[in-house]
């Protein structure tokens, strides 16, 4: 038998596994920033007692297997808190936004942390509020400084999310299982699924770079001058 | 002189790092359209007081009045008397990720409020005055130390404010890139500008300068003018630092 | 249940023996994991044009693939072409694969990093290429690959857990059966975690230490404040 027959009979379903696995990483990587960035002014900016939350929420999310952390959302912690009901696949791209918000953070704060020091004395001495410098004079360059590293957490997040397959979630990968056990194309299967990741990745990689050269500034930062 | 012609007023600044007494009370008024320079050796506390009078670093003690209006304990309004106390930095402290011309726009929009086309107008008028309006869509990586200076001074001078804090502002750049910007300096001073500035350039301070104060130890060791500063025989310690710093730049 | 009984006498003596196997997987994958990495990265680095592109080839292949996906292909996908591996085993094969791939990376980024002059130095005293590479070159490299491959490592405790999706009752797979056994998700998924945190952070404090001991002199970080 042939792989190519049955790739093509069950391409509608392989695609809505990939349609699924790109939800729950652009689900992840949008909650990332959502969460990530606040949490990274907050532990630059912040009082101690807002830096110490967020630092024992990077502490645990970043020292979790993230199926250890599926695991004890999706049987443990939503059920508890009435959140029973969630679709595994939401409860993923939650799981994997809160972990993917405490490693951006990490990338935010050390960006922010880069941007020389003149940068905010030069915007106070002109008359902006603390919150004014930030969000016009910080922030644009230290989101710069950041996208590299930022760019990388696609990938993570991406092999990551098969993952999700532990709970249940219909992604690239448990579509996958279900055609090997109902076609026994063992070993193909497998690796076209492995392709299909490969692409993915590397598709969304050459995106993030080529969007890293748009935005690039003359002699700033990694850019190209 | 009336009081009316005082537009800043320094009043026994003190200030502290970690139980080290940086400024020990530091008083002087400047009058408008006056330029002052500050002198005197490596940490005596100059860029401390520049900074006290803009809250940059608050003083421990003493108080700062800007046209009769207390800026120190000001709160919020600190943001208000800022925008009318300029300051220009030894290290440009460009914004990175703007163009010259947004560099200047930049506080117009957000803190002046103005319109697009308004700030745009006002920006190309002020890098026009440092002669930096052919540069405005360049980047400060790809601009000369003198030329970034220039787009700094053009960023302060576009607030309209009362005065101008200078903090070595050509310490940074070679002679000949010095030379442009005392040159803009220079023609500030010469439009009214009130101007504050701590520079070892002593051929500026001689040729603008109303008053000179050389700062030692945290205090006004000497203040007069340039010419009473330096023939006087009565006074010797400012003579005698700037025959130092001679005699290291000779060797 | 008395909860004291549970902890004591199910939960805890499970997770032990599951993190005896988590333990067992980090030991037999890591040292293999760094060779790999090593060979790789000089294969990539200073090999034939061939082995170079097998070896770029083969990082980029893993580090596009899920770990969860690569487990599978080892445990379910290989006895269809007739290679039988212990679930353990395909686990250990396939964390070797993977760690020796991200390590790869740190190094060859650290041996971009070693100047010119250095392999320059080590001809002119006489030594061959390899030679050189090997007792000049390298350890410098790995001082400099330490940061990165001491978080791959700490990746690798946590990724040690895709085991028990192919079967090997670790650390999480024997917090997973105590859960489902005793109905016990909550309670049981935080011991799980309590004890991964605890292993995370002990592997980074020791990790840390390393980092400073052999750090070369002149390479301070410094971290810039930007209160104000
Ligand atoms: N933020 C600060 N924290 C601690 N110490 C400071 C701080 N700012 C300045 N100092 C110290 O205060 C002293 C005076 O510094 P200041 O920069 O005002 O001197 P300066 O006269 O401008 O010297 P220079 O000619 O080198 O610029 C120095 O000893 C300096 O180390
Ligand atoms: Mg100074």
């Amino acid at each position: 038998m042939d792989i190519l027959p049955i790739l093509i009979d069950w391409s509608p379903y392989i695609l809505s596994g990939v349609a699924s696995t790109l939800g729950l990483v652009l689900t992840a990587l949008g909650l990332g920033i959502l969460l990530g960035l606040p949490m990274a002014l907050g532990q630059v900016y912040g009082a101690w007692p807002v830096r110490a939350v967020v630092g024992v929420y990077v502490w645990f999310f970043r020292g979790l297997p993230i199926l250890v952390l599926l695991f004890l959302f999706w049987f443990g912690i939503f059920p508890a808190i009435g959140l029973g009901h969630l679709s595994a696949f939401v409860v993923g791209a939650v799981v994997l936004g809160l972990r993917g918000a405490a490693y951006q953070s990490q990338i935010f704060r050390g960006a922010i942390q880069s941007v020389g020091e003149g940068q905010m004395i030069a915007a106070r001495s002109l008359g902006m509020s603390k919150f004014t410098a930030i969000q016009s004079v910080i922030l644009p360059q230290a989101m710069r400084i950041a996208l590299p590293g930022w760019s990388n957490e696609y990938p993570n997040i991406l092999t990551d999310s098969a993952v999700c397959y532990a709970i249940g979630v219909v992604e690239l990968l448990t579509i996958t299982s279900r055609i090997v056990t109902q076609t026994h194309m063992t070993m193909p299967v497998y690796l076209v699924a492995a392709g299909i990741f490969i692409i993915l990745n590397y598709g969304g990689l050459k995106f993030l770079h080529g969007l890293e050269k748009r935005v690039a500034i003359p002699g700033f930062g990694t850019g190209a001058t | 002189m009336n009081d009316n012609d005082i537009v800043l007023r320094v009043e026994d600044i003190h200030k502290s790092f970690g139980g080290i007494e940086v400024l020990r009370g530091v008083s002087f008024d400047v009058r408008r359209g006056e330029t002052k320079v500050f002198i005197g050796p490596s940490g005596t506390g100059k860029s401390t007081l520049l900074r006290c009078i803009n809250q940059l670093t608050p003083p421990d003690r003493g108080r700062v009045w800007l046209d009769g209006e207390e800026v120190t304990n000001s709160g919020a309004r600190i943001n208000h008397f800022r925008q009318k106390i300029g300051m220009v930095f030894q290290n440009f402290f460009l914004f990175d990720h703007l163009t010259a011309v947004k560099n200047v726009e930049l506080a117009l929009l957000k803190v002046r409020g103005m319109s697009k086309a308004e700030a745009r107008e006002k920006a190309l008028t002020e890098l026009r005055q440092v002669g930096m309006e052919d540069w405005a869509e360049h980047y400060p990586a790809e601009l000369s130390g003198g030329q970034a200076q220039r787009v700094s001074i053009a960023r302060a001078l576009a607030m309209d404010p009362d005065v101008i804090l200078f903090d070595e502002p050509t310490s940074a750049l070679d002679p000949e890139l010095t030379r442009e910007v005392l040159e803009v300096m220079k023609k500030l001073a010469k439009n009214g500008m009130t101007m504050l500035v701590v520079t070892h350039e002593m051929g500026f301070a001689c040729s603008v300068a109303n008053e000179v104060l050389f700062m030692e130890n945290g205090v006004v060791a000497e203040q007069g003018s340039p010419d009473l500063l330096l023939n006087d025989p009565r006074f010797t310690r400012m003579k005698d630092f700037i025959g130092r710093i001679d005699s290291r730049m000779s060797d | 249940m008395d909860q004291a009984v549970f902890l004591f006498d199910i939960l805890l003596p499970a997770l032990m023996q599951g993190l005896v196997i988590t333990l067992q997987l980090i030991a037999c994958s890591a040292p293999f994991g760094l060779a790999l990495g090593i060979a790789v990265a000089v294969g990539r680095q200073y090999g034939h044009p061939a082995i170079s592109w097998l070896c770029r080839t083969y990082v980029f292949l893993i580090k596009g693939t899920p770990l969860l996906l690569l487990l599978f292909i080892l445990y379910f996908g290989l006895p269809s072409v007739g290679i039988t591996l212990t679930a353990f085993m395909a686990s250990i094969l396939g964390f070797i694969l993977c760690n020796g791939a991200y390590n790869a990376e740190y190094i060859r980024g650290a041996l971009i990093s070693i100047k010119e002059g250095q392999m320059v130095a080590a001809r002119s005293l006489g030594m061959t290429r390899w030679q050189a590479i090997r007792s000049v070159i390298l350890p410098q490299a790995l001082r400099r690959a330490i940061p990165g491959l001491s978080n791959e490592f700490i990746y690798l405790i946590k990724y040690s857990s895709l085991a028990y999706m192919i079967t090997v009752i670790e650390l999480s797979g024997a917090g997973k059966l105590v859960a489902t056994k005793y109905f016990t998700y909550t309670e049981s998924f935080a011991a799980v975690g309590i004890v991964y945190l605890v292993l995370v952070s002990i592997t980074t404090i020791a990790v840390n230490i390393l980092e400073k001991r052999v750090a070369v002199p002149g390479t301070v970080r410094a971290t810039p404040s930007a209160q104000l």
